[in-house]
């Protein structure tokens, strides 16, 4: 803590050699041995049921829908920003789109029907996360608020919209296709969420989008005065947090043939852990895709641990709010290391 | 009794203000204040704090908008509604938190707001490498020795900081560069790096407004000082004839060289 010359701890640390420091400090490295240790323990409790293919592939299929929201969460959180509404907002859109395909053919509906069911619900997920984005931003309502208000108000219009019981006359073409179907040997929902996380991992690395997203989490005011529209960027990263949870609205439907109201309170839990796990620091200017990607399948891994341990599964939920716990905590604790440093 | 430097100087100033007037709810933060800056000069404005320093620099890079007075720029009348409106008339102000994302690096954060591309949309990507080029050799310009431009801001200490705002600020401006209180945070050794800065950039021909506290620090970079107190400039000297004990007098409504009418 020597105020004589500050310079001199910046200048030693710069000659450790740069790969390893780099690897060391990054996030990933450490989310990566948090997931083969998950693993490796998962392995020795249950040898040859854990670790298998059919297995591996089952959690890819049910860590899409968690990995597209968690993608949006991710530019959301980089923001220093919440988006509390995912999973509701999920199923809002995926409300829409089934009731358009009830309207309109029903099971046997065409191509083209599936396409425009589609669409409407990932414009109703981008609409309805501009909204909340236009009350963060412009009324300065804070994101935990706002969401929770997007929160409340996605899960009333599925119950209203719905009269409160599921729409199950999803389109078969879409089901069979989307939702069961393969290219390739692996599974559209598995390759669907891994396209969407890699573009936009490139645009969050690669782009002036991301750039901004970065820069207004780590310092609104120096972006403001930098030039950038910090307001309007705020919107269109909820509403991209919108449009993941629309896009992966329309993937839960193909895959459960069904609008599942009910199964998603949780989800917000689960996608908020998995980013803050991957690296992604609550106060925002921190974090990568890569992250998360790593760290989606930490909660979705500990789920089919303990099922295939024979833990009840509710177990998941405690775990995966201690991990989330845990993770803020080692967050708060590098944040003191560094502004020591 | 302090000299009043006006008879010396080029007919019209850089950037000029007249009566201007902000107020705060009930508090009146600035009330028919001054001040003008020439080219190539360092000229400090200094008063005490709620003086309205602060707000006299926030209206002149174009943060706030004045209730009332005019804001003339080499002769010119100019509405400052944006700070990108300052921009484009050449002003840049490195501000006392600094302004930089710490968790960017030293080349996003000289580069932000004005990054540099490859390719077009919709594929166009930021040109890192090139960024990362110009900012080794922004800080090279300024004599500044940046170990490594892709550490985030926060990991650097706070004369590298102050370096790499300063830089910012030189790389945008082209005519006149805000410094509010740069040395405030620094040691000794970091503060005569920053006064290096600052003769450096007037050397490049840009004007410098130094906001500081700093009477010493003041007397031995400035070209000139302007006074401000209770909203008004009270008073403007030549740095060079001028005492400590006739700052501080200007500063505290001891002394008062000139009555301005709003």
């Amino acid at each position: 803590m020597t105020r004589l010359a500050p310079d001199v701890p910046a200048r030693a640390m710069a000659r450790s050699p740069l790969v390893v420091r780099r690897a060391l400090s990054a996030g990933e490295t450490w989310v990566f041995a948090a997931l083969i240790i998950l693993m490796a323990i998962f392995t020795g409790l249950a040898p040859g049921k854990f670790l298998t293919l059919n297995n591996l592939s089952l959690n890819a299929q049910t860590a899409a829908p968690f990995l597209l929201m968690a993608v949006g969460e991710t530019f959301v959180i980089l923001t220093a920003g919440i988006d509390l509404s995912v999973g509701f907002v999920l199923v809002l859109c995926g409300v829409v789109a089934g009731e358009f395909y009830l309207s309109n053919g029903g099971p046997d509906a065409g191509v083209g029907t599936i396409w425009l069911g589609a669409i409407l619900g990932l414009l109703t997920g981008a609409a309805f996360g501009a909204l909340q984005g236009f009350a963060v931003a412009k009324l300065k309502i804070p994101p935990l608020i706002a969401t929770l208000m997007g929160l409340g108000v996605a899960e009333g219009l599925s119950y209203l919209i719905t009269g409160g019981s599921d729409v199950r006359a999803v389109p078969n073409t879409l089901v069979s296709s989307i939702g069961t179907g393969y290219f390739a040997g692996v599974q559209w929902v598995i390759i669907i969420s891994f396209l969407v996380t890699l573009v936009f991992g490139l645009i969050l690395a690669y782009t002036r989008f991301g750039r901004y997203t970065y820069a207004i989490g780590s310092n609104p005011e120096a972006a403001l005065r930098a030039g950038v529209n910090v307001d309007w960027h705020l919107i269109k990263v909820y509403s991209l947090s919108g449009l993941m949870a629309g896009v992966a609205g329309i993937v839960n439907l193909a895959y459960f043939g069904t609008t599942t109201i009910s199964a998603h309170p949780l989800d917000n839990l689960t996608v908020i852990t998995a980013v803050v796990i991957g690296g992604a620091s609550l106060f925002g200017g921190r974090g990568s895709m890569l992250g998360t990607f790593i760290g989606v399948f930490i909660p979705v891994l500990l789920l089919s641990g303990l099922n295939i341990v024979g833990v009840n599964q509710y177990w998941q939920y405690i775990l995966t709010g201690l991990v989330l716990g845990a993770a803020v905590y080692l967050d708060q604790i590098r944040r003191r290391l560094r502004e020591r440093a | 009794m302090g000299q009043v430097a006006e008879p010396e100087r080029p007919a019209v100033p850089l950037l000029e203000a007249r009566g201007l007037v902000k107020h705060y709810g009930s508090v009146l933060a600035l009330d028919g204040a001054s001040f003008s800056a020439y080219p190539g000069e360092v000229v400090a404005l200094i008063g005490d704090n709620g003086a309205g320093k602060s707000t006299l620099v926030k209206t002149l890079s174009g943060v706030i908008r004045p209730d009332q007075g005019q804001i003339l720029v080499g002769g010119e009348h100019v509405n400052l509604s944006s700070p990108l409106d300052a921009r484009a008339h050449g002003i840049e102000t490195v501000y006392q938190d600094l302004s930089l994302a710490p968790d960017l690096d030293a080349a996003a954060n000289l580069h932000l707001g004005r990054e540099i591309y490859r390719w077009w949309p919709p594929l166009r990507v930021l040109n890192k490498a090139e960024m990362r080029r110009r900012a080794v050799a922004a800080f090279a310009d300024l004599g500044v020795e940046l170990k490594d431009v892709t550490a985030p801001v926060a990991t650097l200490s706070g004369g590298q900081r102050q370096s790499v705002a300063v830089a910012r600020a030189v790389s945008y401006a082209s005519r006149i560069i805000f410094m509010d209180e740069p040395t405030a945070a620094l040691g000794v050794v970091q503060r005569e790096r920053v006064l290096d800065n600052i003769r450096r950039v007037r050397d490049r021909g840009i004007t410098v407004v130094l906001i500081s506290h700093n009477m010493p620090e003041v007397l031995a970079v400035a070209d000139r000082v302007e006074v401000l107190r209770m909203g008004r400039r009270v008073a403007r000297f030549i740095a060079a004839d001028t005492t400590i004990e006739q700052l501080v007098g200007a500063m505290t409504g001891a002394l008062t060289t000139e009555e301005e009418s709003a």
